[in-house]
């Protein structure tokens, strides 16, 4: 049984190495994603293009516009005389933000720097009106509210203490990149496996080489066994373009022992290569079986905790993403990669990836036949 | 009487529909092992769906099916290894070389390293590949990789082969080389089930079966098949062949007229007892030859004929 195994694995590596497309795709892939996930998803934002209404005209207003403008988190680009023409401006997309200082701004700012923390009669120095549609610009303009204002007055000015302080574990900084680093791992895979895999067996069906191939003594078992096993070679030639670009390219640090996260690669690897089988027992086409891949493709992106946390879904979509295997590789990941958990503390995923792989290597195996009808 | 132990292959009532097209219609064979055997027939007649449901790709609709004693379907598996089955389309890899193809199928069937370097050679050397080891299959000439497939497909010496058209994407020459190798494989011992569309191949078969719409119209050697046809052979050659033809294909007892060159090929139904005499006033007046019915003429008159220009 080895030996027919082994004959399609070697067989399958050859014309593997001949197909340069394929081979291309297997090192772009990666190497293109990185770079457009890693540079343009980007949650922390910077430079909103704002405007300003500064119905005071004083050194104190200009010199809060100063400060604001000096965090960088909005650019300021335009004047309005007033909230109506700032209105007509965020609804035209001119502007996402206009700050809103009121005439009475000295007397505020006075009020709230000399009362302090108890002064109940203390009122806010001025007013953003945001463009509320993108909840990101939102939450970024949000953050302003408590911007000190010690520069403006030039002195220093009490303000509230928080009630909690928030210390960041594992990407003090904040940055976007380091966390989709490791969940590009699972999509990245999700693709490249799923397509290769179905694509794989269904070509031998629609080039002919499948008709010959079940008049010979070959099992379903081997046929799959040797198809899917040369992909889980190139699954880790992938992982390694993608965690050792994000380490050089955007310092993604590597904290997890590499047996760990060879472990859950496997994992992963193997349950998307079955995946991608029982697509080609059921696609007749390359085209269908691509087809197939992107109907898997879109949920692993959207529901598996790449783009959105898991835990602010509804629990509907909750459910389906559990059934991904993207979803269990994508927190085995950021764990061992970000936080340096190891597959024992991760069991349930593991387990369940385990399981998904069995499965499909057992539908895939009864579902194909040797039979032409 | 033989026995049926002397039969490759025996099949009672094999159908098989799709849907309401009954691509192969209740077709009994009794094929004798160690013989050559053809099916002749036009595209679609039922050829390589009765050799799919022959080695176990297709399952019948009904019928009995009996390949090397085993009983279809049921024993596939234990019939894999005493078949060999060269498909109408290349079935190989064409961006492997060829020595990596052979290598692969040797693979496939379980053959000990050390046995198939040695096979491979020597199929190599059989089969005029011996220059090209290192080509890829798929930058290969039709008839190359004809032979190779004919190589990949007695790999494991099969009892039995199956051709489906083999040489529907070979030359003349190489047609004719190829059947002097299904000859030398014959005289081995292999029993071999060929379907073609040409006439000169059908003619090479020691038995031959005439399909048509899934039904087979007649069994025989080629030789039997035209010595019992149901027809007269007269060769007509005159001026206005076209008219003549036109004239006579209208009347009943005449199954046929084709041009060949000059002459016109009359296939007169043998109710007719006197064709000459019957033919001589509808000719007006031309020169009349009788002469041997051709497998074409046979295959013109099962196939009811006059549809065939």
């Amino acid at each position: 049984m080895w030996r027919r195994t082994l004959a399609i694995v070697f067989k399958e590596l050859k014309q593997l190495s001949r197909d340069r497309m394929t081979f291309g795709m297997i090192v772009m892939i990666p190497l293109v994603q990185l770079m457009l996930f890693g540079f343009a998803i980007n949650t922390d934002v910077r430079h909103l293009p704002a405007g300003v209404v500064d119905l005071s005209d004083t050194s104190y207003s200009r010199a809060l516009v100063q400060a604001v403008a000096a965090t960088q988190v909005v650019a300021f680009s335009a004047r309005y005389a007033n909230a109506t023409e700032a209105e007509a401006a965020i609804t035209r997309g001119e502007v996402k933000a206009v700050l809103y200082l009121p005439a009475d701004l000295g007397g505020r700012l006075v009020r709230q720097s000399t009362a302090g923390v108890q002064n109940y009669l203390s009122e806010p120095v001025g007013q953003w009106l945001v463009d509320g549609s993108d909840t990101v610009v939102a939450a970024t303009i949000r953050a302003l509210r408590q911007m000190p204002l010690d520069e403006v007055m030039g002195r220093p000015v009490p303000v509230r203490v928080p009630s909690f302080e928030v210390v960041q574990y594992f990407n003090p900084e904040q940055r976007t990149v380091v966390n989709i680093v490791p969940g590009l791992l699972g999509v990245i895979l999700t693709m490249t496996m799923v397509l290769f895999t179905s694509a794989a067996i269904v070509r031998e069906r629609e080039q002919g080489n499948m008709e010959f191939l079940i008049t010979t003594p070959v099992k379903p078992f081997e046929l799959m066994l040797g198809k899917i096993a040369p992909y889980v070679l190139v699954g880790f030639i992938q992982v390694g373009i993608i965690l050792g670009t994000g380490h050089l390219l955007f310092d993604v640090p590597i904290r997890g022992g590499m047996d760990s996260l060879a472990l859950a690669a496997m994992l992963f690897i193997c349950a998307s290569l079955t995946l991608g089988l029982v697509i080609s027992t059921i696609a007749k086409t390359q085209l269908q079986a691509m087809q197939m891949t992107v109907f898997v493709l879109l949920p692993s992106i959207l529901l598996s905790g790449f783009m959105f946390p898991y835990e602010a879904m509804p629990s509907m979509a909750q459910w389906i993403a559990e059934a991904l295997p993207a979803t269990h590789f994508m927190r085995m990941a950021r764990a061992i990669v970000l936080r340096d958990a190891m597959v024992i503390h991760l069991g349930a995923d593991a387990l369940w990836l385990l399981g998904f792989t069995c499965l499909g290597l057992t539908i895939s195996s009864l579902r194909f036949s040797k039979h032409l009808d | 009487m033989t026995k049926s132990q002397d039969y490759a292959i025996e099949t009672r009532g094999m159908s098989r529909h799709f849907g309401s097209l009954k691509a192969v219609d209740s077709v009994d064979l009794s094929i004798p092992r160690g013989s050559i055997y053809g099916f002749l027939g036009p595209n679609g007649c039922g050829k390589s769906t009765s050799i799919r449901m022959l080695t176990g790709l297709l399952r019948p609709t009904s019928g009995d099916i009996r390949v090397l004693g085993e009983v279809l379907p049921g024993s596939e598996e234990m019939l894999r290894r005493r078949i060999g089955y060269m498909t109408q389309k290349f079935s190989l890899y064409e961006n492997l070389t060829v020595v990596e193809n052979l290598e692969f199928v040797a693979q496939i069937y379980g053959l000990a390293w050390k046995v198939a370097r040695q096979r491979i050679n020597e199929l190599l050397n059989l089969y005029d590949l011996a220059g090209r080891d290192r080509q890829m299959a798929g930058s290969m000439s039709g008839g190359q990789k004809q032979r190779l497939a004919l190589a990949a497909a007695t790999m494991h010496r099969p009892e039995l082969l199956f051709l489906d058209e083999p040489t529907s994407a070979v030359d003349p020459e190489n047609r004719r080389e190829f059947w002097e190798r299904l000859f030398d494989l014959c005289s081995q011992g292999t029993t071999i089930l060929v379907s073609t569309h040409y006439m000169d191949e059908a003619e090479r078969c020691h038995g031959l079966a005439i399909l048509e719409n899934g039904i087979k119209r007649a069994d025989g050697s080629p030789q039997q098949l035209m010595d019992d046809m149901g027809a007269w052979v007269v060769e007509v050659a005159g001026d206005d062949l076209r008219t003549l033809k036109h004239a006579l294909v209208r009347e009943a007892q005449v199954l046929s007229a084709a041009q060949i060159g000059s002459r016109l090929r009359v296939l007169v139904s043998r109710d007719v007892p006197a064709p000459l005499d019957w033919l001589a006033p509808r000719v007006e007046g031309r020169l009349m030859n009788p002469v041997h019915p051709s497998l074409e003429d046979v295959f013109v008159t099962c196939t009811g004929g006059k549809h065939v220009a």
